[in-house]
């Protein structure tokens, strides 16, 4: 599948609320991001391959495409966006463990919420979340996502030339040849010749996503 | 005379969407909503308020059988069903549900019983009205998408 410029960006959403997730789902999709919804944050922490003892599961074999879709090593997650107030694990409690993840700490973090507290709102910027947003979320908050989005990548940009594995991936600009590297993300699961098609690049040196 | 059917039926939607504005029963995030559907997702609108409709019988089941039991003291259960309530409803511009929900809440924090009682009769008599005004929009949306069809019955063999 080649490279779509518009669906570069993966999100995933995280509310327990079934409207709220159909609306932040139609709300990223209409700005052109590929998205992922959850229903809890313990689901979120799976999907982003992050276990109860804080390992992502790396040098994992590539599973076949019917398992478990979502732990296939491909799926990366640019940002997350979180309801706030969630039974069991809040979206604090999520922010706290993303950023306190050496794996995932890089991933952006944006908060909703439908109470404006202003010291609930405080307490997620200090914990490291890039934006609050008051419910319900308008397509004109998720404008103020992509400078976040865009920022990771040069982030990561940088990280390559001090030949450094990146935190996540940066699937941008075709041809070049060190995004190859990029691609084989925080899972480091793609050993050479497991994957091939991941793991060298093309003739013409198009990466392509599976 | 087909025109003039479609041309009424627009008059029609536009009538029941400005009343309901005007009465405070919606409020702007249904425009949002409304803004959200194209032809990637046509149904858009519909899919949510069903939804919406859906959990919000739930609720208001939970709701009263909550208050219907003598023994009844967990306001905290309450809170939390309100809470989701304020919150789907504010999700899809129901504003005034929204309001007499945090008037039940308020209610509730005080564990006043009587209180809780009235906003849940109010909250049950708004939530009826709604739903059929909703529908009737729907209907009116259907029929207008049917009147467009008729217009031109070669395209629709």
């Amino acid at each position: 599948m080649g490279m779509a410029a518009d669906s570069e960006f993966h999100v995933l959403a995280v509310d327990d609320s079934i409207i709220d997730r159909k609306l932040i789902e139609r709300l990223l999709k209409t700005s052109s991001y590929q998205v992922t919804t959850v229903d809890s944050g313990s689901k979120a922490l799976e999907f982003l391959g992050l276990h109860e003892d804080d390992r992502i599961h790396q040098n994992t074999p590539s599973v076949s495409p019917n398992n478990h879709q979502w732990r296939l090593q491909e799926v990366e997650v640019n940002l997350v966006i979180t309801d706030y107030c969630m039974p069991g694990m809040t979206g604090y409690d999520l922010l706290k463990k993303i950023k306190e993840s050496s794996s995932l700490k890089n991933i952006p973090v944006v908060i909703m919420s439908s109470e404006n507290v202003p010291s609930r709102i405080s307490r997620c910027l200090e914990e490291g979340a890039e934006e609050f947003f008051l419910k319900p979320v308008r397509l004109s908050d998720l404008s103020k996502l992509r400078p976040h989005l865009l920022k990771t990548k040069s982030k990561d940009h940088c990280k390559e030339q001090v030949d450094e594995k990146p935190a996540f991936p940066s699937p941008k600009q075709e041809g070049k040849e060190e995004q190859q590297q990029s691609k084989n993300n925080k899972r480091k699961a793609m050993e050479e010749g497991v994957s091939p098609e991941r793991t060298r690049p093309r003739p013409n040196g198009i990466t392509s996503m599976v | 005379m087909l025109g003039l059917a479609a041309d009424r039926l627009r008059a029609d939607m536009n009538r029941l969407l400005a009343f309901l504005f005007h009465q405070g029963i919606l409020d702007e995030q249904f425009l949002q909503l409304q803004q959200l559907q194209d032809e990637s997702s046509p149904n858009f609108v519909s899919e949510v308020v069903n939804i919406y409709f859906h959990e919000s019988e739930k609720l208001l089941r939970s709701l009263r059988s909550l208050l219907m039991d003598r023994e009844f003291s967990d306001y905290n259960k309450m809170g939390i069903h309100l809470n989701q309530f304020m919150g789907s409803s504010s999700s899809i511009g129901a504003n005034r549900i929204r309001n007499v929900c945090v008037a039940f809440r308020a209610a509730s924090e005080q564990n006043n019983r009587a209180g809780c009682l009235r906003a849940l009769e109010l909250l049950e008599h708004e939530y009826c009205f709604l739903k059929n005004k909703l529908h009737e929009l729907f209907q009116i949306q259907q029929q207008r998408v049917l009147a467009a069809g008729v217009r031109y019955p070669m395209q629709n063999i």
